[in-house]
């Protein structure tokens, strides 16, 4: 299991092929991919600024994966996660898992992202020509980690 | 003493990032910790006015009202998250 906290950017090929390395009885691997993009609640975006709580924010990460791992079939899972200063295009977020078959890769992937969504330790800053803001949190991702 | 530590909105609106304080003697849980600050008024008084969304993690592990405080403890307080 493996969780990462870190202001440089990640090459999503390579983190998948260590994370399956050498083995066979992997079938499929779910990844996804957060960006930053330049339009937020209809203001323009220049720069996002991610924050993070050093301790904590690696700890609930950890444990959202676990929790993924014992809902579902899954051998491995990665979650990268970028802090500091990020621009619309720029990468944010990976979050990958391996199992023999898709279903519990997909299922557990797209879990470990809402939950990451509404339980991990991040905060993000707009940077707008208007000036700067702190993101709202949105009830809707409460709604889709509520599913689970 | 304990370490309070603000995360970020919080930090800029309570304008500061951390501060050790001696643990109040009639402070024994995170409620009765957010209405000792409260009582400093102006800003703490209105980011930790009740219904206010305001988080808190005790030594990293996310808190609720009734979780115990102690001396030593590292108590965090932050927005609802914001990251992915």
């Amino acid at each position: 299991m493996r969780v990462r906290v870190q202001t440089e950017d990640f090459d999503a090929a390579r983190e998948i092929a260590a994370l399956r390395a050498g083995d066979a009885r992997v079938g499929a691997v779910a990844a996804f991919i957060g960006l930053v993009r330049d339009i937020n609640e209809a203001a323009a975006v220049k720069t996002l600024t991610l924050e993070h709580y050093p301790g904590m924010t690696e700890k609930a990460l950890a444990a959202i994966v676990d929790e993924a791992k014992s809902r579902w079939d899954s051998y491995d899972a990665l979650v990268v996660h970028r802090i500091s200063e990020l621009k619309p295009t720029d990468q944010i977020v990976l979050v990958a898992v391996t199992s023999a078959h898709r279903g519990d890769a997909f299922a557990a992937c797209e879990f470990i992202m809402d939950y990451l969504k509404t339980r991990a330790p991040f905060w993000k800053k707009e940077h707008t020509p208007a000036g700067e803001r702190w993101v709202e949190a949105r009830t809707s991702d409460d709604e889709k980690a509520a599913r689970w | 003493m304990i370490t309070l530590v603000y995360l970020a909105r919080l930090r800029e609106t309570l304008g500061t990032p951390s501060e050790k304080i001696e643990l109040p003697g009639d402070v024994g849980t995170v409620a009765s910790l957010l209405a000792w600050l409260r009582a400093r008024g102006g800003a703490w008084a209105a980011e930790l006015a009740p219904g206010r969304a305001v988080r808190v993690a005790v030594n990293f592990d996310v808190a609720r009202a009734d979780t115990p405080v102690k001396a030593g403890d590292e108590i965090a307080l932050f927005p609802p998250v914001t990251g992915g």
